[in-house]
């Protein structure tokens, strides 16, 4: 018996993708035996979430390329507010679709031997460095149906490189604009920090379907060498007809440091796994995320750092304001392993509920194999304080007015942490405009 | 011009369906100065929550009006945008707001849309303020409330009232837990306030906070209504005497004894 397919995808259409784009031997391989798996793995199962009815798996794939751009003055207001309008718009990379159109690095990173360039031509240009990394240690191939799915189709993404103790100063920053929504985002982010180097990266997600049903399917995978430190910010912002699942993936080495700021502003249904392994003794990471839900959509957000290595340092921070009739769910996972010791694992999140018909649920999770640890968390799931509205409204402000603040307040601690000042604003005009 | 007028008649206020207040009279005009006086659980505090609005307390009877407009019919910040201000005893921690983006906001919302106070302006006046109040430029930066010493946050709400210039302010225990260097600094800003378009009415628990603020009237709450006023030489006296020659003098029995005798 044949195994029955739901996939509309077949190897034939894989591999004449892949040979479209030039693809080495391995990568076609990868994309073969991803869609061979695909069907026998299990979906994600989400704790709390049930996303059996969602559609993750029936999209258009296929794709035209999208024209480049030539000049920034060709965008849209819109998008122009995602970078600094005195900047040198150095540094910047804007996916189009799926089509790489616009690129830009400094000629002194070049020199130092930095890549900043999209998956495919890192794919063709830097085959063995890429090969060594992709979906092998963080993300892997047969995690579930959706991994392998990504694996099998992947169609966009972008490559950072820092070369050994390069510090790079200026962020590097993606954006990823899906200006017409006919194909499924199947993206693929690689960041690869080499010992001693540093790098901050910065990437947006942006898509106007509200109404016509497409699908994204992310994979970031960030690599931190010994004492290197990556800084990443996100601001996903995909429109409510897109299903998201986002699967970002840390693994950090001897006195490495991974930082996570993600601004979850997605108005579909999205499911999101923020996941780092503090491998090296000494390793640090925050992991940071906020999120406003609206309308009816349904979201779940897990931040997980797993600490194998001694003496590692974890802190999760999540934020979440609810609105409407949105649900969300948000897992906080500290793991301290066994022989991690002298790790601390923290943990903090926090659901701001606006509305009678939303729903919000905080569940901290704390498993530690090891005694000789310290941990803490904390989780709640509350409305705004009369109190504070009243004392704030004694001043004169309006009610609106009053929530405002309170609930600017609430993100501040995550919205902050955002590395880039224009990236940060336009959070903030997002979470003003999803909470008005 | 002569300033507004806050008038209180007849007010009974419950909180949780117990009555707190029994009928107060007052009224404050601009230029006045009113200190409220009497011993703990008289209906100090109420009457000031009462004014503003408080989400708990509930008024059963009575009216207040501001220059002859229902203060009960208005919403907490419309009372705030009519003139009033109360400073209060426990003010509320705002994590994520800084108190100079706060104050900004408090401002703008008493001007008109394209009137809003411009940012230089405001900075200089802050500054100016702060200087007065001896309070160390980095509160503006600093959350509101957040972390605050209780000195502090005194401080904080006679800043905010300064700024905001309110034609009547309620104090609700301003002196309470302050040192007296605290003490003289709060009353300095409040004495800054006075003038004819200026009415406070002080709430305190001690005579000490009159030593630096001159009352033109005192008046004494003792289970829930207003039972003596006087001028300043009332408030001496209370120092001096406490409040039993007033429970004797009006045949003010203990509200539990008087219970224990029904």
């Amino acid at each position: 018996m044949t195994v029955e397919t739901k996939l509309p995808f077949n190897q034939e259409y894989i591999q004449a993708f892949s040979k479209d784009r030039n693809e080495p031997g391995w990568m076609a391989t990868i994309r073969s035996k991803a869609l061979e798996m695909a069907d026998s793995l299990d979906m994600p199962k989400p704790d709390k979430t049930k996303i059996s009815n969602w559609n993750f798996t029936d999209f258009q794939h296929s794709y035209k390329e999208a024209a480049t751009i030539a000049s920034l003055d060709e965008l849209p207001e819109e998008l122009k507010a995602y970078f600094d309008k005195d900047a040198s718009m150095e540094n910047l990379y804007i996916q189009r679709n799926q089509t790489a159109a616009y690129n830009s690095l400094a000629q002194d990173l070049q020199d130092k031997g930095v890549i900043f360039t999209d998956i495919f031509t890192a794919i063709n240009e830097h085959s063995e460095l890429v090969e060594k990394y992709y979906m092998n240690d963080a993300v892997a191939v047969d995690q579930n149906r959706l991994t392998a799915l990504h694996a099998a189709l992947m169609n966009g993404g972008v490559f950072v490189y820092v070369p050994k103790n390069v510090q790079i100063e200026d962020p590097l920053q993606a954006i990823f604009w899906q200006e017409d929504t006919d194909s499924a985002l199947l993206n693929h982010v690689l960041v690869v920090a080499e010992e001693g180097s540093s790098v901050t990266y910065v990437e947006n997600y942006i898509s106007h379907n509200d109404t016509e049903e497409t699908v994204a399917n992310l994979v970031t995978e960030v690599f931190a060498h010994d004492n290197a430190q990556v800084a990443y910010g996100a601001v996903d912002n995909f429109a409510a007809g897109t299903t998201t699942y986002v699967n970002r993936r840390g693994v950090a080495q001897r006195d490495a440091q991974i930082n996570w700021a993600l601004g979850q502003m997605n108005d579909g249904n999205t499911i999101s796994e923020n996941i780092t392994y503090l491998l090296g003794d000494n390793s640090n990471s925050e992991a940071k995320a906020v999120s406003v839900g609206r309308g009816k959509q349904t979201q779940n957000f897990t931040s997980s750092i797993r600490q194998f290595g001694k003496q590692t340092d974890a802190y999760i921070l999540q934020r979440g304001v609810m609105k409407g009739a949105a649900t969300t769910i948000f897992n906080a996972i500290g793991k301290i392993e066994h022989g991690g010791t002298k790790s601390n694992s923290e943990q903090e999140s926090r659901v701001l509920m606006l509305s009678e018909k939303s729903r919000g649920d905080a569940n901290p999770i704390l498993l530690i194999d090891e005694d000789d640890v310290t941990a803490g968390h904390a989780a709640s799931v509350g409305r705004v304080d009369p109190l504070q509205m009243y004392y704030l409204m004694s001043r004169g402000l309006e009610q609106e007015e009053a929530e405002r603040l309170v609930i600017h307040g609430f993100l501040a601690p995550v919205v902050s942490q955002i590395p880039i000042e224009s990236v940060r604003k336009q959070l903030t005009q997002v979470i003003e405009r999803k909470v008005y | 011009m002569s300033g507004s007028v806050l008038e209180i008649k007849n007010l009974h206020v419950s909180i949780e369906d117990k009555e707190i207040l029994k009928g107060v009279d007052l009224t404050v005009k601009g230029g006045e100065f009113h200190a409220i006086m009497g011993p703990n659980g008289t209906g100090k505090s109420t009457l000031a929550s009462a004014i503003m609005g408080h989400p708990k307390y509930e008024v059963t009877e009575g009216t207040i009006t501001l220059d002859g407009e229902d203060v009960l019919e208005m919403e907490v910040d419309e009372r705030a945008r009519a003139g009033l201000f109360l400073a209060m005893q426990y003010p509320s921690e705002i994590s994520g707001v800084t108190t100079s983006d706060f104050l900004r906001s408090a401002i703008n919302a008493k001007r008109e849309e394209g009137d809003e106070i411009p940012l230089m302006k405001f900075i200089k006046e802050l500054d100016k303020d702060l200087d007065y109040l001896d309070i160390d430029q980095n509160m503006a930066t600093r959350y509101l409330n957040e972390g605050f010493s209780g000195g502090e946050k005194k401080r904080n709400e006679i800043l905010q009232l300064m700024q905001l210039k309110p034609d009547i302010a309620i104090l609700d225990e301003i002196d309470s837990g302050l040192d007296i260097d605290a003490l003289k600094v709060v009353s300095k800003g409040i004495n800054k306030m006075r003038s004819d378009n200026f009415g406070c009415l002080i709430i305190t628990h001690y005579q000490r906070l009159l030593n630096y603020i001159t009352p033109d009237f005192v008046h004494v709450m003792m289970q829930g209504r207003v039972v003596k006023s006087g001028g300043p030489e009332l408030a001496k006296r209370l120092e001096a005497e406490g409040y039993e020659w007033i429970k004797e003098e009006l045949g003010i029995e203990d509200e539990e004894t008087a219970e224990q005798n029904a």
